[in-house]
Parts: C-alpha cells; structure tokens; sequence
C-alpha cells in the first residue's frame, strides 16, 4: 500500500527521502504479505544471504581445521584457535556438563561466527547491493523499481527470531534429555514456587508455576531474537540517512556541508557499528549459552 | 501539520530520553567496574567480558529507541494513517 504508492511515484520523479527509505525496508518476497504474522510469506534475500553466510562459516571453519598444524601456527590458524579458545572458555563457564558441552561449545562458535558475518552485510555501502540487483533485474526484463532486496538477514524479524526459535528447541531437547520428560514435567508444575501437600493449593501452585514456566519461555525467546534485529534494523536504518544526507548533496550540488557531514557521519557510525556488530553476536552467542545451561539446572 | 509536529516532538523525546538511561546505566556500570578493578586487577580480563556483555544490554534498548525515532522521522507512518482516515 504505502510502499506501492512510494513505487509509483518513484517512476515520475526521483525519490524522496521516506520513499527511498521504504524503498530500502521492502523484503524481495515471493508474495506480498497482508498479515502481521503470515506463514507462507518467505523473504528471499534472507533465505539466500543467511544461507551464504552460513556456507562461508563453516568454510572458514573447516579450512582452519584442515590445514591445522601442531607446530608453530599461520596468522589465519592462531586466530581461529583464539576465537575456539574464547567461546570454549566461555561455555566452560557457563555449562558444567561435559558431555553437552561437545555439542554446545561448537554451536556457540558457529553461532558467534555465523551472525558475525550476517552483522557485517550491514557494513557494505547500503546501496551497493540493491542497485546491482535492480540493475540485473532491468536487464532481465524486469521492472527495477519494483527490484527489492536487502542484504542483512538479521535485521529481518523472521531472520533474528528464526535464530532465537532454533535457540528454544535446543533448550526443550536439552530439558528433557537431562532431567527426562517426567523430570521436567515435574518441574514445570513445580518450579519457581514450588508444591503443596494440601492437594488444592498443589493444583493451584500447578497452575501458576506452569504458567510462569511458559512465560519465561516466550520472554526468553522473544527477547533473544528482537535483541538483535532491533540493533541490526537501526543500524541499518541510520546508515540510510547518512547515504540520504550524501544523496542530497549529489542530487543538489549545493552546500559542502552535507557531503561533509556524510563522510564524518558514515566514517564514525561505520566504526562504532564494527563494535555493535561483534557485541550484538557475541552477547547472542553468550544468551544461547546461558539458557542451554538453564536447562541442565535442576531446580 | 500538527502531526508531523508531534511526531518530531516524539522523536526528541525518544532519543533524549533514552539517550539519558543508557547514559546514566552505562556510567554507574562503568565507574563500579573500574572501581573493582583497582581493587582487584586480577579479576579484569573476567569482568571485562561481563562489562561489554551489558555494555550491549543496556545499549540495546537506546539504538532500538533510535531506529525507531529516525523511522518516524524519516518514513513517518502516521501520516498514512491519518490519509486514510480522510479517504
């Protein structure tokens, strides 16, 4: 609706700034969605940057561990052992069991890795990507105003909560393998507040400690993934104004003050994004840590 | 016009108010940590690690607030609205 009109309207005159923002927002999906919550909607340009990035991961992974050496290591060994070291050293921390942390230690790297590197689509020029895109779409016949895409998976709220999802089925099959269905079933109805011998007030507690279960679940969850996609999604969002304020120098070639204010604006956002996106994986990575190992304690 | 007023009034307030929290948390965080570290600098390489992680905590709320604001500020929504009201 919005976005139509701004489309329209793109083809007549050149862009505004809120149209070229909304331009920017529109997901490349393979139908438009007319829900909030719509299951059959896909984001395509999610889809196929996540799965690249998470390709290039293990590549870089797996290259390291190929060519691993126990003698003195390259540049490129040495850093891949400190980063294994760190989130080894982190998830020893965090979760006590050895024997699920041979599973877990390794999903913590890939996680920290993998959102990392999808954190960091967010530093290529905003409108590298897309106008390449409108530009091989227009050779195909397509209609380039039409050519949507955008390359940071995690500021896509399906793309983020996606991740915090696969976090949560982690947890459950880790509740039940440790303390077995009935054990967590047990603590479902018994924890936080624990239980009764009057059998009214044990159906009560029941009722609430479950409840309460559930609610922790969902905020956990919930939490996790807008976490990152609220950070990615504004992140990306100010390096559009700051491509808008370079915009408007080269559409109107007055004032030197804009062009000025775009390379200092984008130089020192660009630089303090490096640090968001490095602390956005890595407090992700440390989050999933910390709820794997919520579900080994017994309560 | 009243509208696109009050939105820019929303927006100053979203980010100075968030600005203000974030501030205040990231300062109380940071002096407590420096003071730990004077007392004992062995612990500083393990609370650092622990400090950055809420650094990105307390962070977060703030930047969301200021994606939002410059949402409202650049693509305002409600105008939409208020054009489809008058249809």
């Amino acid at each position: 609706m919005a976005a139509e009109s701004a489309v329209t309207s793109v083809v007549e005159h050149g862009p505004t700034a809120g149209e070229y923002v909304i331009h920017h927002l529109h997901f490349w999906q393979n139908k438009a969605s007319t829900a909030v919550f719509d299951m059959s909607v896909i984001h395509i340009d999610t889809v196929i940057f996540s799965v690249l990035l998470a390709a290039l991961t293990f590549w870089i992974l797996w290259a390291a561990a190929r060519k691993a050496s126990s003698g003195v290591p390259g540049r490129f060994q040495a850093a891949v052992e400190m980063l294994v070291e760190f989130v080894d050293n982190e998830a020893k921390g965090i979760i006590k069991n050895a024997e699920s942390r041979k599973f877990v230690a390794p999903l913590g790297l890939s996680i920290f890795v993998w959102v990392t590197l999808m954190n960091t689509m967010d530093l290529l020029p905003v409108d590298l990507l897309p106008t390449l895109w409108a530009k091989v779409v227009g050779a195909f016949g397509g209609d380039p105003a039409h050519a949507y895409l955008r390359v940071l998976p995690t500021a896509d709220v399906s793309g983020a909560m996606g991740l915090s999802v696969a976090v949560l089925l982690i947890c459950l099959y880790y509740n039940v393998k440790i303390k077995g269905l009935g054990g967590w079933a047990h603590e479902l109805v018994t924890a936080p507040f624990g239980t009764s011998k009057n059998p009214v007030m044990a159906v009560l507690l029941g009722i609430v400690n479950f409840a309460m279960q559930i609610i922790e679940f969902a905020s956990k969850t919930l939490s996790h993934g807008l976490r990152l996609f609220g950070n990615m999604y504004a992140g990306e969002l100010i390096f559009m104004l700051i491509a808008l304020m370079g915009g408007a120098f080269a559409l109107t070639g007055t004032g030197i003050g804009l062009f000025v204010g775009h390379i200092i604006a984008g130089l020192a956002w660009a630089i303090f994004h490096i640090l968001i996106i490095i602390l956005q994986a890595f407090i992700f990575m440390m989050l999933a840590l910390v709820y794997i190992g919520q579900a080994h304690d017994h309560h | 016009m009243e509208v696109i007023s009050f939105v820019a009034l929303a927006a100053g307030l979203i980010i100075g108010l968030g600005a203000v929290g974030a501030c205040i948390g990231i300062g109380l965080m940071g002096s407590k940590f420096l003071e730990s570290a004077a007392r004992q600098p062995e612990l500083m390489g393990e609370l650092q690690t622990k400090m950055f992680l809420l650094v990105g905590l307390i962070d977060a709320a703030f930047i969301i607030g200021v994606g939002i604001a410059l949402w409202f500020a650049t693509a305002n929504p409600f105008l939409g609205q208020i054009a489809q009201i008058a249809k």
